[in-house]
């Protein structure tokens, strides 16, 4: 026996529980236009308070207020609200669908619409993302086909993969949209790997790496900070913290440390915070990260701050772990009204234009999944081939998978 | 033609290959300037420059997880991994991601990686440094795993690993990169240099994946052997006078099944030999595959010779290590079954 007395193991909980009034008054809100905006080959050590403040460009009012603002025409900012508006509105059909059997599974974005959309349009040609399965707006923003989206969810006879993927976990080469592993973490590791290809060959091409709040405890997640602080490699690492990992808080995974962005300080990596629900500082802070991977300064470490509204997939519950109300009370607000407000504020966009845009892109995603559906769903019409499952293990297929094939009589 | 040790073959390979192709690129564990703790990449560095050949951090799954990324990007990595039991934190890495990538992706992205790592005991190496892991790759659909058993072929099979456009894991026996130890550690080793199979061609050639090499034509028995046991195996065979067929396997997947079935319709008996623990091992793969293709030539049981199921021990290595005298009582067995 010591004079301490006995030791306690310390669990980490979050402030409130289902049936309790929600509480984000320890998320910290800096107001917008108050954090700087340093230059993009600032020392990591000269702007550690980014990585415990939060960028913001959109103010309560719908402005656009500091340092991070300015960036984006109004043109780009109209194309900013129509891909998030497709992106849940895509959500909503394929959500009903999966609930109508015509899929065996579905993850929604629903407030973490901004992420993926604004940070798309900071990438050029041949630069390669490393989603998690909650970024579809990289393909969206980048005008990838919904038919094709959705002949994958549903696992049909066009399904691009064949009908061996999961649903929503796509790949786009063409589209710089890396094959969605499934498993967690993993794929943060291959995009610093991917960028130090880049640079090995004397290309200007860099890599974007995402992960979520949870995924950060994954050893992968801190392989690749160590790799990509020791060679700076050419790659922007996202962290989307959406607050919830399944059913277990951000605490779980970040422990007694500040912010999840700190977690690049140590390895020397600038890293910042941004306000996930704010298009236009999405954007901001992805134009820097990326200027900086394209100008040799290495690697960049974003937390993007937002809120999981909707439930982890199809197949939990969220009130049975939070409660009901708490996506009213997250401080960040809607991503889409946010934006929505900030072009009526600037004069180009109203009420009726946005009643209409909505009523135009639903229909375009209806006439979308009328095509989709055509070529079959998870159980009912066209389906890949029984042949097709065994192909492309390998380039080419050896003897052994030939005779199996075979016995299958395929 | 020279002679060389099966290390300085191995590095011939890579040599060849980053002459050739700028996209191969080589690195892992003091890999770089110091050239590897087995010097396999001694060289390398100085010769193709620090964006070639490189050191890395102490992480297996980092050193494979660059590696898938560097692939997919259209590169041609060549990782060591120090010892094969260090492989382990890379394993998802290999499985869920090298191993699936093609797949998965509908071929949008492929996955041309070799993944090298020393295996096999005999060295005093204690639990970890001395595991044969190649039952976990042989298991994983996706995976080409070799394991060479001389220089020669040890360079020809490692320019058609770097060549292959899948993920392969090529397995060095370690007690082999000097010479051909035939089991005895008692007595003194042969060098490569008083070996034919230490003959290493130069330039540019391949030993095709999945096709096998008959060591010893025999009418009586086949043995079936891969890396260190094919040597032990030819030991045996000499030292108890039964006439067997020595097949080397030297790719497990794809497996040159055709040249097993051959022998041992021919032979009548077989024995399997791997220095890796025996359940579930790759002998049992081997076991059921003759027995599917070769049962009603067979005149014996098939008979397994393994590593025992136990961790590999430190003191105890010659009493683990399957050597010529286990291999040779279950020869003369197999015969008087």
């Amino acid at each position: 026996m010591t004079e301490y007395g006995p030791l306690k193991l310390h669990v980490p909980e979050p402030a409130v529980r289902p049936g309790g009034t929600p509480d984000f008054a320890s998320v910290r809100i800096p107001r917008a236009g108050s954090v700087a905006r340093p230059p993009v080959d600032a020392d990591a050590e000269t702007i550690r308070d980014l990585a415990y403040s939060i960028i913001r460009v959109l103010n309560r009012d719908g402005e656009a207020v500091g340092p991070w603002a300015g960036l984006l025409s109004d043109e780009a900012l109209l194309a900013g609200l129509r891909d998030m508006m497709t992106l849940r509105a895509f959500d909503a059909r394929m959500l009903m669908a999966q609930r109508q059997g015509k899929t065996s599974f579905y993850m929604q974005h629903m407030g973490e619409e901004a992420v993926s959309c604004a940070f798309r349009t900071a990438l050029l040609p041949g630069d390669m993302n490393f989603p998690t399965y909650r970024q579809a707006g990289l393909l969206i923003a980048a005008g990838h086909s919904l038919v094709d989206m959705m002949c994958q969810i549903y696992s049909n006879e066009k399904d691009p993969l064949k009908g061996r993927q999961l649903p929503v976990l796509y790949s786009s080469k063409e589209d710089g949209f890396f094959s969605v592993s499934g498993n967690l973490a993993t794929q943060y590791i291959q995009a610093v790997g991917w960028a130090m290809a880049s640079a090995i060959k004397g290309d200007t091409k860099i890599a974007v790496a995402w992960i979520g709040d949870g995924s950060t405890a994954e050893s992968d997640f801190h392989a690749a900070l160590v790799f990509a602080s020791t060679y700076k490699a050419p790659v922007v690492l996202n962290i989307v913290n959406n607050q919830w990992a399944i059913s277990t808080f951000q605490g779980i995974a970040r422990g007694g440390s500040g912010t999840f962005a700190a977690r690049g300080l140590g390895f020397g990596i600038p890293a910042l915070r941004v306000d996930g629900n704010d298009y236009l500082a999405v954007h901001a802070v992805a134009c820097w990260a990326a200027e900086r991977a394209r100008r040799n300064l290495g690697p960049t470490l974003v937390e993007h701050v937002t809120y999981r509204v909707g439930a982890h997939s199809t197949s939990d519950d969220p009130a049975a772990y939070r409660p009901k109300t708490e996506s009213d009370a997250w401080p960040l607000g809607d991503p889409v009204i946010r934006l929505r407000n900030h072009l009526t504020r600037r004069g180009v966009w109203s009420e009726d234009r946005h009643r209409q845009t909505e009523a135009e892109i639903m229909d375009t995603i209806m006439a979308a999944q009328r095509e989709a559906e055509s070529h079959g769903t998870l159980h009912a019409g066209g389906r890949p081939s029984m042949r097709d499952m065994f192909e492309g293990v390998y380039a080419k297929m050896p003897p052994h998978l030939r005779r199996q094939r075979q016995m299958a009589g395929v | 033609m020279a002679r060389k040790t099966m290390i300085e073959a191995i590095r011939d390979a890579m040599d060849v290959m980053m002459g050739r192709d700028d996209d191969v690129v080589v690195f892992g564990e003091d890999v770089g300037f110091f050239g590897g703790v087995f010097r396999a990449t001694q060289g390398l560095q100085a010769k193709y420059g620090t964006r070639r050949c490189f050191d890395t951090p102490i992480s297996e799954l980092g050193i494979v997880g660059v590696a898938v990324g560097m692939a997919a990007y259209g590169l041609r990595p060549c990782v060591e991994i120090q010892f094969a039991d260090y492989m382990y934190p890379a394993y998802d890495q290999i499985v869920s991601e090298a191993a699936r990538l093609r797949y998965r992706s509908n071929g949008q992205f492929t996955c041309p990686l070799v993944v090298r790592m020393p295996t096999g005991g005999g060295i005093f190496g204690g639990q970890t440094h001395s595991q044969s892991p190649e039952a976990l790759f042989t298991h994983v659909c996706g995976l080409k795993t070799v394991v060479p058993s001389n220089p020669a072929d040890a360079k020809g099979l490692l320019i058609a690993a770097i060549e292959d456009p899948d993920p392969v894991i090529f397995l060095e026996p370690k007690r082999l990169y000097n010479g051909p130890f035939d089991g005895h550690h008692d007595r003194p080793v042969t060098p490569w240099s008083n070996h034919e199979l230490g003959e290493v061609p130069e330039g540019h050639y391949v030993v095709p994946l999945g096709t096998s090499a008959i060591r010893r034509e025999g009418s009586a028995l086949t043995i079936l052997a891969y890396g260190s046991m094919v040597h032990v195996a030819m030991t045996a065979a000499a030292e108890t006078g039964v006439d067997a067929e020595i097949i080397d396997l030297r790719t497990l997947l794809p497996l040159d099944l055709h040249a097993i079935q051959a022998s041992v319709r021919k032979t009548g008996r077989c024995v399997i030999v791997h220095e890796a623990t025996l359940t579930s091992g790759f002998g049992a793969e081997l076991s059921a595959l003759v027995q599917e293709t070769c049962f009603y030539h067979l005149e014996a049981p098939v008979v397994r010779v393994a590593g025992w199921d136990t961790p590999y021990p430190h003191a105890q290595e010659w009493d683990y290590f399957p050597g010529p005298g286990r291999v040779g009582r279950a020869l003369l067995e197999t015969m008087a079954a």
